[in-house]
């Protein structure tokens, strides 16, 4: 790159020169409009962190039901919320690795069956309290509490002996598994003065800001936690989180400043947000699955011809064009993408095959009624119309589909899980263990395919223990195989976290754990005016 | 005893014993809800145990009438409970909102309310002329907007053309009294074109009606001018139907102004109450179901005190 264009750079990193001009300019030096904007966004990285200012997030999904309690955050803002106030004993990090915060150092025996975290010294909570071994103990151990309705209960109810000796924690399996340390970096697991049993909702923890106020589903008000362990991020004084459920609200206050970044960005105006100077849009392909879900155990369902004319008549592609409106990936009907460590991309990628769809209906012998799937708006955004489309599809290669709307309201405790075919989503979870053995081991709870192979459970245990990796690999693919050609999962498409940023925000990078930089982007950018 | 005081005493002991069939209706109304509270607040992600604590430790598992007289005694004695949901305290959680939500309706009718009249007034004057046509023309357009469509186009104009207002319209303790009328500009905005219509129309109606009588026709043979006529002669008594006109739209823009709360992020009652529903908070539900029908029949039984003391015949029964 010549050194006009450094200096173009340079002064358009420093505020000088818009990213209007740049852009103009680059383009007349015949460099594309994606090469510049990858140049600018790596420039202003390293320029460095600007300190100071106030950091403003509009943030869809948040309630007056919600508390500072993490146990039991789900929906988007209390995530947001208790990644900014709370810090836990890991992090997965943006390459889908495990970073170490409050433990220092990680170690196991050789079989996987007892960890040992080492807890950095001098990590402080922000009532002052420096952050023991103690503490760390007593916050895995409310969560096995089932009165504290955590999310995280059943990660925690595997480790059988929870152990504090100076400076070290160490947890016992009651079965080996060498994914811990992924499993440990659930959000729920903030780590809590005294666990907090005291008062779960104090909203005191280690993280890198401190609650001021919160007022539920309205906002959260935070300040710098001056006296946290890494200088390297939280480099706004302040940051607020505002709930702003409304799409059009939400886009207008990113639009007039009222906010510096939004979650959750509309398919459908990313065009028209892109073409407006000072916005940035932000993708990044996560581990959110999009389902429709049929019991394996109930007729007619359980015909696995019925299910595989059923998988071969929904049009993927279609669904990802027309529903998510190109922000995703086609899924192949097993919960796994390449976002998750192991992944088999040697799978074929199952297509849309009307012919094969009739071929198998006509073998299963199906007698022609209308097969009800059962949908709901709040299902997924767009469920109906995803619903209608398979409908269309399925009509084409001759399976009567029915579409029944549901109400959203009691959706999650009368039709899903319930009813043998209907729209539902998984948000993903860190790796492939945690995944398959939430809804596809034979006894989970949550095995809303009511999928039930003994060959499976038998991978799924022996992988969790195994620590090659290569043999690991083979056997999640072995267990994908399984789910994808016998399982009741119809997996359409993978869903991309879509957010939007103003241009004054610097320090912005993909991070496809979780929303909004795994909910440390107000606390990992900066404002650069 | 006077018989105003008379007739306003009854008119609230009446008022109470509606509140208490309506807070009968209101606990019945939420047991018919599909789904349970424990289900709601865990979600999809609920195991067949944590179902079973959560019911055991939210009490579901008591008969419903004893729930409801647990809930009525403890209401009678100013306490509310707490939320189901996060523990909140709801007697709190409600008076902060509250006051969101009086001064989001009380800006709306300070401008609402002299305006319609004011235009009411207009249009009777100029009855069947341009003026008449114009202001019936916008008020009706207006009106005929779904509340969300005005609330957008407002946002975009105002913060989009012609940047002088936030979308965002949150207000917090510790705001200063212009901060807050800044904040809330948008939706006051909206809300009233939606309740202008409704009682500048009623204004016209009545005064036309009014208008049609002999003492007018009187008043306009002495020579009085006609703003004049109308508003000495004609308004004094078209008062009681324009009174409780305003008074009903007094009460929607209290309890039924939830789709604006929601678009502008307005944090007030509306907004509370609907995201409790969702949540099965039943006593969340039930105690601002009970505050929005006291503000009702409260404003209901005012508009009957002040028509019948704007009325000389009612105000001297034979």
């Amino acid at each position: 790159m010549n050194a006009e264009f450094d200096y173009m750079l340079k002064r358009t990193v420093r505020g000088v020169m818009s990213r209007r001009e740049f852009m103009g300019r680059a383009s007349a030096m015949g460099i594309s409009a994606a090469m510049a904007s990858t140049l600018l966004a790596s420039a202003a990285r390293a320029e460095g962190p600007v300190k100071g200012g106030v950091l403003k997030a509009g943030v869809s999904g948040g309630e007056s039901t919600n508390s500072l309690d993490p146990a039991v955050a789900a929906s988007p803002a209390p995530f947001a919320v208790s990644m900014l106030w709370g810090e836990m004993l890991v992090i997965v990090n943006e390459k889908g690795e495990v970073d170490p915060r409050i433990a220092e150092e990680i170690s196991s025996n050789a079989d996987a069956t007892e960890w040992k975290f080492k807890i950095r010294s001098g990590v402080e909570f922000h009532d002052g309290k420096t952050v023991t071994a103690e503490d760390v103990v007593a916050t895995l151990k409310r969560h096995t509490d089932e009165k504290a309705q955590s999310g995280a209960l059943g990660i925690v109810q595997g480790i059988s002996e929870m152990m504090a000796e100076g400076d070290m924690v160490t947890l016992k399996l009651a079965s080996a598994n060498a994914d811990l340390p992924f499993l440990l970096a659930d959000y729920h697991l903030q780590i809590q003065p005294g666990g907090g049993y005291d008062n779960p909702n104090a909203g005191i923890g280690a993280g890198p800001y401190k609650v001021v106020s919160f007022e539920p589903g309205v906002r959260a008000v935070f300040e710098r936690h001056a006296n946290y362990f890494d200088s390297s991020i939280g480099h706004a004084d302040g940051a607020e989180i505002l709930v702003i459920n409304d799409n059009t609200a939400r886009t207008a206050a990113l639009q007039s400043g009222q906010v510096h970044m939004i979650n959750r960005v509309d398919p459908k105006i990313v065009e028209l947000l892109k073409g407006m100077p000072g916005m940035s849009i932000e993708r990044a392909a996560g581990r959110g699955h999009y389902v429709f879900i049929m019991h394996a155990d109930t007729a007619p369902f359980d015909n696995n011809d019925l299910r595989m004319a059923l998988k071969y008549a929904i049009n993927r592609q279609e669904m990802v064009d027309k529903i998510l409106g190109g922000f995703g990936s086609v899924g192949n009907d097993f919960p796994i993408n390449a976002a998750y460590p192991y992944f088999d991309a040697s799978i074929p990628q199952r297509e849309f095959d009307l012919a094969k769809a009739a071929e198998h209906y006509k073998k299963s012998g199906h007698d022609g009624s209308p097969i009800i799937l059962r949908t709901a708006p709040g299902a997924f955004p767009g469920a109906v119309e995803a619903a209608q489309l398979f409908q269309q599809s399925a009509a084409a290669a001759g399976i009567p589909l029915e579409v029944k709307v549901e109400p959203d309201d009691g959706y999650w405790s009368n039709v899903w899980n319930v009813e043998p075919f209907c729209a539902s989503y998984w948000g993903g979870r860190p790796v492939q263990d945690q995944m398959y053995s939430t809804a596809y081991a034979s006894t989970a709870d949550w095995n809303d395919t009511r999928f039930k192979n003994a060959r499976f459970d038998e991978l799924l245990v022996a992988a969790r223990g195994e620590l090659d990796g290569e043999k690991r690999k083979a056997m999640y693919s072995e267990m994908a195989y399984l789910v994808r050609d016998e399982g009741g999962l119809i997996c359409p498409m993978f869903n991309e976290f879509v957010e939007a940023r103003r241009e004054e925000v610097g320090g912005w990078f993909v991070d496809p754990t979780h929303e909004l930089m795994n909910g440390r982007a107000l606390a990992k950018c900066w404002l650069t005016a | 005893m006077h018989p105003i005081l008379k007739m306003v005493a009854q008119r609230v002991a009446l008022g109470l014993l509606l509140l208490l069939a309506v807070s009968l209706l209101i606990f019945l109304g939420t047991e018919a809800l599909p789904g349970d509270v424990a289900q709601a607040i865990l979600g999809q992600s609920a195991t067949p145990e944590a179902l079973a604590n959560m019911r055991e430790a939210l009490g579901l598992n008591q008969p419903a009438y004893i729930r409801y007289f647990q809930w009525l005694g403890g209401i009678l004695t100013g306490d509310f409970g707490v939320a189901l949901t996060n523990g909140q305290d709801i007697g709190q959680a409600i008076g902060q909102r509250l006051g969101n939500t009086l001064f989001l309706a009380a800006c709306a009718a300070a401008i609402s309310v002299p305006l319609a009249i004011l235009l009411g007034l207009v249009a009777a004057r100029y009855n069947g002329r341009w003026p008449d046509k114009v202001i019936s023309g916008i008020t009706l357009s207006t009106i005929s907007l779904p509340e969300f469509v005005a609330a957008y186009f407002v946002i975009f104009l105002l913060t989009q053309v012609i940047p002088i207002f936030q979308p965002v319209a949150m207000v917090f303790p510790g705001m200063s009294f212009l901060d807050r009328l800044q904040a809330v500009a948008l939706p006051v905005i909206v809300l009233v074109l939606v309740v202008l219509a409704h009682m500048m129309r009623m204004t016209r109606a009545a005064i036309l009606n009014v208008m049609q009588s002999a003492y007018i026709e009187t008043a306009e043979l002495k020579g009085l001018s006609p703003m004049r006529v109308i508003w000495q002669h004609a308004f004094p008594n078209a008062i009681a139907p324009i009174i409780s006109v305003v008074v009903l739209n007094l009460a929607y823009l209290v309890v039924g102004v939830v789709v604006v709360e929601v678009v502008f992020g307005y944090n007030a009652l509306g907004q509370y109450l609907v995201d409790h529903v969702a949540k099965r908070d039943l006593p969340v539900v039930q105690a601002v179901g009970l505050i929005f029908a006291a503000v009702y029949i409260g404003l209901n039984i005012l508009a009957d005190v002040i028509s019948i003391i704007a009325n000389p015949r009612l105000r001297h029964p034979k």
